[in-house]
């Protein structure tokens, strides 16, 4: 899984100063070239689809299609104790990164533990990490971080000089391995999952958004453009934002602003597999409230949903439970199942079936654990 | 962009179509031009048979992957059919818009009110300016 973002844009926090005219990436005259529908999404003026959302999604699933993600931040840390700050502003510790080029899903938390990201982050060397962030978040993100480093003798760069390209799909990696030299192939796939490496003039990581195989890549601005229809020419199809967001939620993947933001802690997100409460010493920030806040037990968790009558789930529609109600985060139409899933924030006592409220009607749901879908197959019991 | 609106259908300016059946009943539908904007459609809720709708009047949704979009009616009527293909098939309204995608039949109150509705030109001409 990787960093994401995406999605329908919608309903999505975007803190772009909407004065300024949306930005574009390096890749806007190609997605114009491919018919792309353009909006703004977090201040970027990024493609919704590209003619069919559903046959975008189901590209990804069956073959491999590629996304144009540059709009994503990507900071690179370096410093003497790079480590050790890191180890302080996330959740996750970083310690667990023992290989050059592993990777690591972490929430960074406000001292409430409040969500104020999610992000990746990579291991490239003991004194230097890099780490991708949504774009929606960008500046105070950037601003958080600058203000927790007071102390640590760091040097953070933004690299707006690379673009991101995510390819993914059961086919995506040998497509993607068919266009590199000879020496940049052996290495790119020798990567395990979630496992990055540098190539000659890039970076490319077993990671994504999507529940199935394939890289995202950071390339110079001035290459991706190339790159890009060398993909096309192998046959590895533009995928839009709008294809992204069902492709994550069917493989239960968050999408920030949306399932979490600054108000839900990582335990109400589900992504208490993300906290790393060993060692018991390490001071990350938000831990004492996440500490008392496990002790107490939280009165709400996030679980997928399945819903058994007719209809469409979306986010933000209310959950009724015997235990009281919640709400739905994100919702859409599977494609992959046909059916509608969700995810959705209710009572931590709720298990089985609940229903969610749709124009009115109380409609049946079953209470499933996400993912829904990884590797192209449903992970529905 | 295909806009090419079939001449002998009545047009509303919330993107549905009309088929004068000549028998006091019209056949109903959203255009071609409704379709594209919605996207992959994914669901249908059917008005019931026999509803007595009014014109304007929310009479069902249409659900896309991106978003579900409420159908109103386009005049004063009885639903007195309804496609229930699209229970099981609601892509047919991306694939046929005018034709295999029709959504409901009403008996009309005033088959007269057709003439108060759009032609396929001028259909046409507030799709330019929408």
């Amino acid at each position: 899984m990787s960093k994401h973002e995406p999605a329908t844009g919608q309903d999505t926090a975007t803190q772009a100063d909407s004065k300024l005219p949306p930005q574009r990436t390096p890749l806007f005259e190609k997605h114009l070239e491919a018919n792309g529908k353009m909006v703004d999404f977090a201040g970027w003026e990024m493609p919704i689809n590209y003619g069919s959302q559903v046959k975008e999604h189901n590209q990804v699933r069956e073959d491999a299609g590629v996304f144009d993600v540059s709009h994503m931040v990507v900071l690179d840390l370096s410093g003497e104790n790079v480590k050790a700050f890191l180890q302080y502003l996330l959740a996750n510790d970083v310690a667990k990164l023992k290989e050059p080029g592993k990777a690591l899903y972490s929430g960074m938390l406000n001292h409430n533990a409040g969500v104020i990201d999610d992000l990746i982050v990579y291991y490239l060397a003991d004194n230097f990490y890099r780490m991708v962030v949504n774009a929606a978040t960008r500046e105070k993100d950037i601003k958080w971080i600058i203000e927790q480093v007071a102390g640590f003798d760091i040097d953070i760069s933004e690299r707006n000089d690379l673009a991101m390209l995510a390819v993914q799909g059961p086919n995506a990696r040998e497509k993607v391995l068919s266009l590199l030299s000879q020496a940049d192939a052996e290495k790119a796939g020798a990567l395990k999952p979630f496992f990055g490496a540098s190539l000659e003039e890039s970076f490319i990581a077993r990671t994504g958004y999507t529940g199935e195989d394939g890289f995202e890549i950071m390339i110079p601005n001035e290459m991706v453009a190339d790159f890009w229809d060398q993909l096309l020419a192998a046959g590895v199809k533009p995928i839009g934002l709008g294809a992204r967001d069902t492709l994550r939620l069917e493989a239960g993947m968050n999408l920030y602003g949306t399932d979490m933001d600054e108000s839900i802690s990582p335990l109400q997100a589900g992504m208490a597999w993300t906290i790393a409460w060993e060692p018991e010493d390490r001071e990350f920030i938000g831990r004492p409230e996440l500490q008392k806040e496990k002790e107490e037990g939280s009165e709400l968790k996030l679980v997928g949903l399945v819903l058994e009558d007719k209809g469409v789930l979306r986010g933000h529609q209310k959950v009724i439970t015997e235990f009281g109600n919640g709400e739905t985060t994100s919702g859409s139409f599977s494609p992959t199942l046909g059916v509608s899933i969700a995810l959705a924030r209710i009572p931590s006592a709720t298990e089985d079936t609940c229903h969610v409220e749709i124009r009115g009607k109380q409609l049946k749901a079953r209470i499933v654990k996400p993912p829904f879908v990884r590797n192209g197959k449903s992970q529905l019991k | 962009m295909s806009n090419e609106n079939p001449s002998d259908l009545k047009y509303t300016k919330t993107h549905e179509w009309l088929r004068d059946n000549g028998d006091g009943t019209a056949t109903v539908g959203i255009t071609d031009h409704a379709q594209e904007l919605l996207g992959d459609v994914v669901y249908v809720e059917l008005p019931e048979l026999e509803t007595e709708l009014a014109a304007e009047e929310n009479c069902g949704v249409i659900e896309s992957v991106k978003a579900a979009s409420d159908m109103y009616a386009p005049l004063d009527g009885e639903v007195t059919e309804v496609n229930e293909e699209l229970d099981a098939e609601p892509e047919l309204i991306n694939s046929g818009a005018f034709g295999e995608g029709w959504i409901f039949t009403m008996k009309l109150a005033n088959p007269s009110d057709l003439d108060e509705l759009l032609d396929a030109d001028a259909y046409e001409a507030f799709c330019q300016e929408d």
